[in-house]
């Protein structure tokens, strides 16, 4: 046995938890290990030293504390009358739920607005002076006539007659 | 005839409050004791084992015996103990290095009058309650797990597997976490082991 795994058993050697065994295998490492020896005279000497630790005892009103903690709990019910014990969490979600049905249904109840064609607005862009940026009559010749150069280059070229 | 924790706990389950009036005898002053290890704060220490015990009522009706019942009851105390530390960590670190000893003193007073008649000679119990606080004070400083584990091996003396079942880990990590309390206490308590070791 090496001083390593003496380690893993030290504790249980000192309580007297060995199996016999192992506690055999122990002694015989021990007989040997002068360093183990001591380790295990300290360990055990840690372990008197924790038994002088006195207890405490509760205070008088322990068990009456307790006692009223448990009368306040709540009586549980049993079979179905349990269904009908109040729960905070099923209230909460019930209401949730109530609350989301009366909004969706108010969404699709409520009358939709009919705009009539006068009631429309007139969009003006008071930066866009029409009447100024139409170009004078007496330029449209100055003019390129887009449109026309557009349907010509729409129109498949004919051939040209000589 | 004693009836064993499970069968008194499937007795309360059953209903029968008496059954959970001698668990709570039974278990009261272990779980006030390893609490106030595990917090150091006597008063905290009864809240927790207080809620323990009503968790244990709560949970009556789903109760099955597929475990011990002092694992269960550990393990509540234990998760309880570990996330009282953790929010009080900040407080703690608020307080000063003093504030155990004052926790100390009190309970030295409480004892003060016990050990004052058997013990006449003052300069003695001054010695003695020096050395109770140099170990309250090793074990205070070993981290929350190895204080654990230190705690339900040494006092409450569950074994390993229950141990290693209650703090959520193997029983070879269980082991390897008490060598090391123990290495620990052994540095700390170096003055004290020298003298008994010898």
């Amino acid at each position: 046995m090496s001083c390593e795994k003496m380690e893993t058993r030290i504790l249980a050697y000192v309580d007297g938890r060995l199996k016999e065994g192992e506690r055999a295998e122990m002694e015989n490492h021990l007989e040997g290990c002068a360093a183990c020896r001591v380790r295990v005279n300290e360990f055990r000497a840690v372990d008197d030293l924790l038994d002088e630790l006195p207890m405490i005892e509760p205070s008088g009103a322990f068990n009456a504390r307790v006692h009223a903690l448990v009368a306040a709990e709540p009586e549980k019910r049993k079979g179905w009358l349990a269904w009908f014990t109040p729960s905070p969490r099923v209230a909460f979600a019930a209401s949730l739920l109530l609350l989301a049905t009366v909004w969706l249904g108010s969404l699709s109840q409520r009358p939709q607005p009919v705009i009539a064609e006068q009631d429309l607005p007139v969009v003006e862009n008071a930066d866009y002076d029409v009447i100024s940026s139409f170009a004078p009559l007496s330029d449209l010749s100055q003019v390129p006539d887009d449109d026309a150069n557009d349907n010509d280059a729409s129109q498949p070229q004919q051939p040209q007659q000589m | 005839m004693t009836r064993s924790d499970v069968q008194l706990m499937l007795d309360v389950k059953a209903g029968d409050q008496q059954s959970f009036e001698l668990l709570l005898q039974r278990y009261r002053t272990p779980l006030v004791n390893f609490l106030y290890r595990m917090v150091r704060n006597r008063e905290q220490a009864e809240d927790l084992a207080q809620e323990v015990f009503l968790r244990v009522y709560r949970a009556r009706e789903d109760y099955e015996p597929s475990a011990k019942f002092t694992t269960w009851l550990f393990r509540i105390a234990t998760n309880l103990a570990l996330n009282s530390l953790r929010d009080h960590r900040y407080q703690k670190l608020e307080t000063s290095m003093d504030a155990p000893i004052v926790a100390d003193a009190e309970d030295g007073d409480e004892r003060m009058m016990e050990v004052a008649d058997e013990h006449p000679d003052i300069e003695q119990h001054l010695v003695e309650e020096a050395r109770k606080k140099m170990i309250r004070h090793a074990i205070e400083k070993l981290p929350e797990k190895q204080r654990a584990a230190v705690l339900l091996h040494k006092y409450q003396e569950l074994d390993y597997a229950e141990i290693s079942k209650i703090l959520q880990c193997s029983e070879s990590a269980l082991k390897s976490l008490l060598f090391r309390a123990y290495e620990t206490l052994r540095v700390e308590l170096a003055p004290l082991v020298a003298r008994m070791a010898k």
